[in-house]
């Protein structure tokens, strides 16, 4: 049955003619001065900086970007099949930078169906490109979980979650599939997982791809072209020099083995992760033997849910993982790693004296302390951030303020002291640009920035960082792996917890591996020094 | 919170029904309780609900659990009306503003039951219907424009979200210096600052599940229906049900000469 | 890119309008279940006093009317959201059974005539006021007369100040506070796609 229904796929072709877009609020165009020709059937990676405008020409495509009530300007045309994306919605579909809001309905079965529904597709066929879509992106296998389609898509991995919103997209069956970064937060398996789920979807239908990552190698063997984005400030301001066609706006263009080969090194100029490349950082240059203990957990056992109250009793949660014991100190990394849903942020926030331990114990030592008690989930909040601080995975919850400049000073602030560094933390997370826009209209990587500068200028002690390398092109990736080697240098102990390798191998220090769940039971083993 | 708009798990009769037709039958019951205040009619439609909540899948501890503040509710209601209410009869209190007499005391409890037995049937509606469902009633048979219904329905979604967000909010918060110790006073604008932060994450996730919405097609004029809403004997029988419950309320009660209607 | 553009806000209502606004109205209708159960600590010693008291609270029920209509600006929002967080309260279990839809809706007209007065084209605090106040005097009328109405046995003048109280309630709780959240929420800029947007920096009179 599929192969008459794939049939209906009829591939897009995208023009962008001096295309340009300013969003609201802000005074220079994300983009501007476009000019680019995919050709129906066309797979296409699209690189270029964090902050270049790759998200927006991605909302664009689809149709979904700003409107006649804000303020933001459009230039140039920008036109899928000669017609404009709004007025044909469902030509293209679109997978976001964040998969949590992928979902719409409640129930797998009817997420998936919704874009179909919203076509007006008729009934019967809306399931037949349910089961399909379910099918393709292998979610109805054992291993992807054997979904019902009654399933609630609240209980969902991060992976399968991912999957689901593909599915979703596949059911359209649009002539245009745009992916924003479609493998965030994923483990090394599940980034795998879904990049085969696309190609076999595109080697089925046909239609054109548009798909945005910073890594190259994942999709180098998928795609048959690749577009490198010049920042959108800085368009104009290069010379391109080497592969492929190169027109307004774009840096480089060409099949992937031609750009990477010859232009291998302009690349790497404009932060683009070449396979094989790992961008020079700083090396540690006094990683001491043996480190002042600073904070150590014992025995843990971590849930992010709170005991339940039940009559005079209380009954403590289900915990992800047990027996994790780690120690924290001075001038050391320690990386935490592990498949998805393993428990590695829950037990970073337990560590960090956010969470309170099913069971187990977290003690800092009287270095890390200075009078303020044992256990770090007594602490005050003003002492915590003096001590420990801690970048959660998603980094729009730490956002307490309006502005890029008071969202950096507010803990220096609080503190009475360290708002001299807030410039230079501005300057080396090339944030400067962007200190009185609003840190809710950031790009991924730009948010992801600004969250760990925002921990680092209270100045903590031990820091504790969820997944901060995700996101962010090569350059900015160096910047802050040699920050943070420096502050290892200066005695800082810092914690991640990441599924980069290339990122913990600068960091150097211990790895602790979490296995991942089975039957609600946990295990776990230490590995050595990385 | 999660488990008030998940009925996964239930497979009772009544999860079958049309929820439209569940919605008709109990608002007829309400309504037409709504016309008198009188322990009768009130007791009468509360035993037949009782008897009707293993048909919505509801266990005796299950419907305890849900309904116990509506008992308290409602008996404070009961007390209300019993001090405030005109007297007749024999005055059997009066301290004050207080005044209890043997007639504002009937009304008292009249209205208590007359209020549970009103709660009680949405208790049982909502337990035997799932939100999606009613939505594609709401938007197939009752002809509510679709775009409101199913926004309606996705934002739902996210409110339930909302519960494991604030628990998240609250930490994040505490990472960035923003605690919730202390006095009274500070724990009080500790929470306030983390509703706010709450509502800003709100806005910010509906403002972007709107995009996923509209990315998806969502929006347009026409649209088709996966589901489809449909009526069987079984809504004729539950329509059925909801008018022999009032018409046997209202019949014992003018048949005990107890009926009386609100606007005398 | 110097071409001015001057964009107008549109009656009709977008999918992000219509997301934005079932958000408020439900966690609105979350919190009236939650405040339901506090009102229902705090109504204790009201009620054991003079019952109508328990009017001074009332306001916390009305607060999407008047939220909503001040974040979207579009006809019907006051209506929309008041009859959604009333759903809302429904399927969390609501002491008014169906008729809480009633209720819902009623309070919903309150404010929404009041914008309406206003040709939806004044959003500041006098109005969010009036508005509030709208709602609450609805919201008093339905409880004092309508059969359902949990105060219909009272004597008339217990009525009035039950009445009373609610309209003062609706202005101050549901007014005041929830145009005091707006210009807290455009600060943030989680509004720029609403015509709210320039909420915090627009005249508090006139
Ligand atoms: N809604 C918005 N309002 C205002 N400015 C925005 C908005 N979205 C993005 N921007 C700005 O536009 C520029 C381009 O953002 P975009 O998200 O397209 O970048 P990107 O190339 O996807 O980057 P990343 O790799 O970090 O995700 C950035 O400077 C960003 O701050
Ligand atoms: N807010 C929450 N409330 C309750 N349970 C949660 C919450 N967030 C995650 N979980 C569950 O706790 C478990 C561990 O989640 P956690 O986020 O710690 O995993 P992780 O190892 O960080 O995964 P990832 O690599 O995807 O970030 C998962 O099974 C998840 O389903
Ligand atoms: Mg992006
Ligand atoms: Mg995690």
């Amino acid at each position: 049955m599929s192969a008459t229904q794939s049939g209906t796929v009829r591939p897009a072709a995208i023009s962008a003619e001096g295309w340009g877009w300013r969003h609201a609020g802000r005074a220079q165009p994300a983009i501007q001065g476009l000019d680019l020709r995919i050709e129906p059937g066309e797979r296409v990676l699209l690189l270029g900086p964090s902050g270049a405008g790759k998200s927006t020409l991605l909302h664009a495509l689809a149709g979904v970007l700003g409107d006649e009530e804000d303020d933001s300007d459009e230039t140039g045309s920008l036109l899928i099949d000669g017609v404009a994306p709004r007025e044909q919605r469902g030509r293209a579909g679109l997978m976001q930078q964040d998969p949590e809001t992928q979902v719409v309905l409640s129930r797998v079965g009817d997420d998936v169906a919704f874009g179909a529904e919203n076509l007006a597709v008729p009934r019967d066929e809306i399931w037949s490109r349910v089961h399909e879509a379910l099918d393709d992106v292998g979610l109805r296998t054992a291993a992807g979980g054997g979904l019902a389609l009654d399933h609630p898509t609240a209980a969902l991995s991060g992976g399968q979650k991912q999957r689901l919103a593909l599915a979703g997209i596949l059911a359209m069956r649009p002539g245009l599939i745009l992916l924003d970064e479609p493998t965030a937060n994923l483990d090394p398996a599940g980034v795998l997982e879904v990049r085969d789920a696309v190609g076999r979807c595109l080697d089925k239908t046909g239609a054109t791809l548009v798909v945005v990552e910073h890594r190259v190698s994942v999709w180098k063997d998928l795609v048959d072209r690749i577009v490198v984005l010049q920042p959108g400030s800085a368009a104009g301001s290069s010379t391109a020099a080497g592969a492929g066609r190169v027109t307004g706006g774009v840096l480089l263009d060409g099949p992937p083995d031609q750009v990477l080969s010859e232009a291998r090194t302009m690349l790497m100029s404009a932060g683009v992760w070449v396979p094989g490349y790992v961008p020079a950082t700083r090396g540690r240059h006094n990683e001491p033997d043996t480190a002042q203990l600073l904070l150590a957990a014992q025995d843990l056992s971590v849930s992010r849910e709170k005991p339940r109250r039940k009559g005079f009793k209380t009954i403590p949660p289900i915990p992800v993982q047990t027996g994790i014991s780690a120690q924290v100190r001075a001038g050391q990394a320690l990386t935490i790693t592990g498949p998805n849903g393993a428990g590695k942020s829950t037990f970073a926030l337990t560590l960090a004296g956010l969470l309170a331990p099913v069971d187990g114990k977290v003690s800092a030592a009287v270095e890390l302390s200075e009078g303020a008690g044992i256990d770090p989930y007594k602490w005050k909040a003003e002492q915590l951030i003096a001590r420990i601080g801690t970048v959660f995975q998603e980094p729009e919850h730490q956002f307490v303020t309006g502005k890029v400049l008071d969202e950096l000073m507010f803990g220096p602030k609080h503190l009475g002291h360290g708002e001299e560094r807030v410039d230079e933390l501005l300057e080396r997370l090339r944030l400067t640009h962007l200190v009185d826009a609003n840190p809710y209209t950031l790009s991924g990587g730009e948010k992801r920035r600004l969250s760990v500068a925002t921990v680092l200028a209270a100045h903590p002690k031990v820091l504790v960082l969820d997944e901060p390398t995700f996101g962010q092109d090569a350059n900015t990736w160096a910047e802050l792996a040699s920050f943070l080697s420096e502050l290892l240098d200066a005695g800082t102990a810092v914690v991640s917890v990441t599924h980069d390798q290339e990122f913990s191998a600068v960091l150097g220090g211990t790895e602790l591996r979490l296995g991942p769940i089975t039957e609600g039971r946990a295990t776990h083993q230490e590995a050595g020094a990385a | 919170m999660r488990d008030a708009l998940n009925i996964r798990g239930n497979h009772s009769l009544l999860t079958r029904a049309n929820p439209l037709a569940k919605f008709v039958a109990v608002f007829l019951i309400s309504l037409v309780l709504a016309l008198s205040i009188d322990w009768v009619s009130a007791s009468t439609a509360l035993i037949a609900e009782l008897a009707l909540f293993p048909l919505a899948g509801l266990t005796f501890r299950l419907l305890w659990q849900r309904a116990w503040p509506l008992i308290i509710a409602a008996a404070i209601g009961g007390w209300s009306t019993a001090i405030v209410a005109a007297d007749s009869g024999a005055v059997l209190l009066d301290v004050g503003l207080w005044s209890i007499s043997e007639g504002s005391l009937e009304l008292g409890l009249g209205f208590m039951l007359r209020g549970l037995a009103i709660a009680l049937p949405a208790i049982l509606l909502m337990t035997c219907t799932d939100p999606t469902d009613l939505a594609d009633a709401l938007a197939q048979k009752a002809r509510l424009p679709h775009r409101f219904v199913l926004g309606s329905l996705a934002a739902m979604r996210l409110v339930g979200l909302m519960a494991e967000e604030w628990q998240t909010i609250g930490m994040a918060r505490r990472a960035r210096g923003v605690g919730s110790q202390g006095s009274p006073f500070q724990r009080l604008k500790a929470t306030l600052g983390q509703s706010f932060g709450l509502l800003v994450q709100a806005v910010r996730r509906a403002s972007r599940l709107a995009v996923t919405m509209e990315a998806r097609g969502f929006g347009g004029g026409q649209r088709t229906w996966a589901r489809e809403s449909t009526y069987s004997l079984l809504d004729a029988w539950v329509v059925l049900g909801g008018l022999v419950i009032s018409a046997g309320a209202v019949l014992t009660a003018v048949g005990a000469g107890t009926w009386s209607f609100v606007w005398r | 890119m110097t071409t001015v553009n001057v964009k107008k806000a549109s009656y009709n209502w977008r999918v992000v309008d219509i997301v934005v606004a079932a958000l408020i109205a439900i966690a609105g209708g979350v919190i009236f279940w939650a405040w339901s159960q506090g009102a229902a600590l705090v109504s204790i010693p009201m009620n054991a006093t003079y019952p109508p008291l328990t009017g001074l609270i009332a306001g916390g029920w009305m607060i999407p009317a008047v939220l909503g209509m001040l974040i979207i600006r579009k006809p019907g929002a006051a209506l929309f959201c008041e009859a959604v967080a009333a759903t809302g309260e429904l399927i969390m279990g609501s002491q008014y059974g169906t008729t809480v839809l009633i209720s819902g809706v009623l309070q919903g007209l309150g404010a929404e005539l009041i914008f309406a007065a206003f040709r939806y084209k004044k959003f500041n605090l006098p109005t969010a006021l009036l508005a509030g106040a709208g709602a609450g005097l609805f919201c008093g009328l339905n409880d004092s007369f309508l059969p359902w109405g949990w105060n219909i046995a009272y004597e008339a003048i217990d009525k009035l100040a039950y009445i009373t109280f609610t309209t003062i309630s609706g202005a101050i709780i549901a007014g005041a506070l929830s145009w005091v959240a707006t210009r807290g929420l455009a600060k943030t800029g989680v509004l720029s796609s609403f015509a709210s947007r320039k909420a915090a920096s627009e005249p508090v009179f006139n």
